[in-house]
């Protein structure tokens, strides 16, 4: 057990190390900080005394302990664009971003998992083959078009919801939500309904595989063979069954609905992490890229990590094996 | 056996017999039983007509669109704004209507297509040639290799692909500067969706090679002291293709995908030479003021290709797939 731990965990640590210098490197080697600090014309002594104070003349080594160093302590530099500490700015786009993750997953979970057994119980139904079909578009159509016509039918068409921004904010202090008022829930819906399509059609075809695997399982059979009621099968032996994968790959989906955020955020001018890392890349802001980089490979080793350990938690065969 | 969390049923769709070159994909296909399960599935079918109908105008645009959009000589400013031809206001000479300059949008549509399906094409193909090269590398090697490249791929797969993407083309800015990296657009999308997409080929590459090593006729192949390279690309490689079809078909309406996403935030094609996911953002600006079909129209067709290859991608799965059978 504790050597499967310790494995695990090393092995995040290494991954996480791998991706900070790789955020070193660019922090480094892209865009020349002297010149974003002083301007093109600086003379030869100003820019010694510069590259003097950032430390810039220590050997490559020694300035990657330091970077490792500043980051542990959450200092990622300054933006080159907004000339503000970068962790007070992602500080502050990060509840939006949150909220907007969130509230799409849970849009995604409500319609995509009951389509889903649906689809899987009734197979040939003519309903279950619109819902398949309707999944396939769900995964071909891109998160920014379904935007795209959401805005032009909700706000240009029909006039009810704004197509733009996050509404009025409330601040709680270290968390400024748009839960809170009338505005700020409008605001959302169109965001979370265009993050939420794609991952609808990813779950329900999930839940759909897994569980028409499960439904042919020996068990099932003996199920049906003792004279249980269907809604008894699917419900209580088949679903339960079923959701262990699909809880486990809907973590992993969190982080990649996370990162799927950055081109909604775009669209609705959702002012979120997403979108600063868009105007970011625009700007060649390396220090806002290298931290957004660190940032978001943090959340998914995390999220790795965590779904590893259920695993053991849940499966006994690991257990075993790890314990041989 | 391939790695047990990525079963690649693929790899196993035919008996393998003695290696037969690269054409042995083609006849594979031609081969009764694809085409037998082909024409029994007219979604299939229907979704390959529509793919090569729009290949067809990707590849020869000056055949079939009725303006050369992008020629400077040729824009009339004062046929700007037109509805589609159905709507009150739109003619026939503008079936799809007309953009903000007056330019046609279905010549618009066609010329983009061909620059949509040009980045992604190219795309999977140089995502095929570096997964499938580690692929075989680490499958044939084994050992530190072996586990070295698949602690990368790991590491690769804890991303999106479309970050990574983006990442890709941020570091092509600050390299090349913003003007530099717009006349390179097309170059710099082909390599980063190429490096964003090449793990799950290498997986699957890597599986099936583990497999293939052991058998005879690599055994007979090293024992005729044929060099290494030779045995993997002339005798290992042709056995494994079928895998890297499959995953290939889907790759491409990923790649596809991919380009638009980054084209239509403003990191893809600039406007001067537009891909669909361009036409998308330029018409988007329109949308508040009522002319939706200069956003719609293009994402539409964006649609229609991507949900074509999607439905091609699901047929060859299952059919080369023996277990479904």
């Amino acid at each position: 057990m504790i050597a499967f731990l310790l494995r695990r965990v090393g092995g995040a640590l290494i991954v996480m190390l791998a991706v900070t210098a790789i955020a070193f490197v660019m922090f480094n080697y892209l865009g020349d900080p002297v010149v974003a600090i002083l301007g093109q014309d600086a003379s030869e002594a100003a820019r010694r005394a510069v590259e003097q104070q950032l430390g810039l003349d220590r050997p490559i080594l020694v300035r990657f302990f330091v970077y490792l160093r500043d980051i542990a302590g959450g200092n990622f530099g300054l933006s080159y664009r907004l000339g503000q500490p970068v962790t007070e700015v992602i500080v502050e786009r990060l509840p939006a971003t949150v909220e907007l993750a969130f509230s799409g997953m849970a849009i995604a979970l409500l319609i995509g998992v009951p389509a889903g057994v649906f689809s899987a119980i009734r197979r040939r139904s003519p309903v279950s083959r619109v819902l398949l079909g309707g999944s396939l578009i769900g995964i071909s159509v891109p998160t920014f078009f379904v935007g795209v016509v959401l805005i032009w039918v909700f706000s240009v068409n029909l006039g009810v919801l704004p197509s733009f921004g996050r509404g009025q904010t409330v601040d709680l202090g270290w968390w400024t939500t748009g839960f809170l008022t009338s505005s700020g829930l409008a605001a959302l819906v169109l965001p979370a309904m265009s993050i939420a399509v794609f991952q609808i059609a990813m779950i329900m075809r999930l839940v759909r595989a897994e569980m028409l695997e499960v439904i042919r399982s020996d068990y099932i059979q003996f199920a049906r063979a003792r004279g249980l009621p269907e809604r008894r099968i699917y419900f209580r032996h088949a679903l339960k069954n079923t959701l262990i994968p699909v809880i486990t790959i809907i973590a992993l989906q969190l982080g990649s609905l996370i990162a799927f955020a950055v081109i909604t955020e775009s669209v609705f001018q959702w002012p979120g992490l997403g979108l600063l890392f868009l105007q970011s890349v625009a700007a060649a802001d390396v220090t806002i890229m290298s931290a957004y980089l660190i940032l978001i490979a943090g959340l998914f080793v995390v999220i790795n990590l965590a779904v590893d350990l259920l695993y053991f938690a849940i499966d006994p065969r690991l257990r075993a094996r790890a314990g041989r | 056996m391939s790695d047990p969390n990525h079963p690649d049923p693929a790899t196993n769709a035919e008996p393998k017999t003695a290696p037969g070159g690269a054409g042995r994909i083609l006849r594979a296909l031609r081969s009764a039983s694809i085409v037998r399960s082909l024409r029994k599935d007219w979604v299939a079918m229907l979704a390959l007509a529509v793919l090569l109908i729009l290949m067809f105008a990707a590849a020869l645009p000056n055949l079939l669109a009725p303006y050369r959009v992008f020629d400077l000589t040729q824009i009339q400013l004062m046929n700007a704004f037109r509805p589609p031809a159905w709507l009150d206001g739109g003619s026939a000479e503008f079936l799809l209507g007309t953009d903000d300059q007056g330019r046609d949008i279905l010549s618009a549509i066609i010329y983009g297509l061909r620059v949509s399906v040009t980045v992604g094409l190219g795309g999977v193909a140089l995502a095929v040639v570096i997964g499938v090269t580690i692929g075989l590398i680490a499958g044939y090697a084994g050992g530190f290799i072996d586990s070295l490249l698949m602690r990368v791929a790991d590491v690769q797969l804890t991303f999106p692909a479309i970050l990574i993407a983006v990442m890709i083309d941020g570091v092509s800015r600050a390299i090349l500067g913003n003007a530099g990296r717009d006349n390179a657009a097309v170059i710099v999308l082909i390599i980063a969706i190429g490096l964003s997409g090449w793990v799950e080929y290498a997986r699957a590459v890597r599986g099936a090679t583990m497999v293939e090593r052991h058998r005879d006729y690599v055994a007979s192949a090293q024992l005729s002291r044929v060099g290494t390279a030779s045995i993997l690309f002339n005798h290992i490689l042709p056995n494994v293709l079928t895998a890297v079809l499959v995953i290939g078909t889907i790759h491409l309406g990923v790649a596809i995908l991919i380009e638009a996403t980054l084209s239509f935030v403003g990191l893809g094609i600039p406007p001067t030479q537009p891909s669909l996911g361009t036409l998308i953002r330029v018409g988007n600006n329109y949308i508040l003021s009522g002319e939706w079909w200069i956003a719609i129209m293009p994402g539409f067709a964006l649609l229609v290709l991507v949900l074509a290859i999607n439905l091609l991608g699901d047929f060859l799965r299952d059919a080369l797939n023996p277990r479904l059978k």
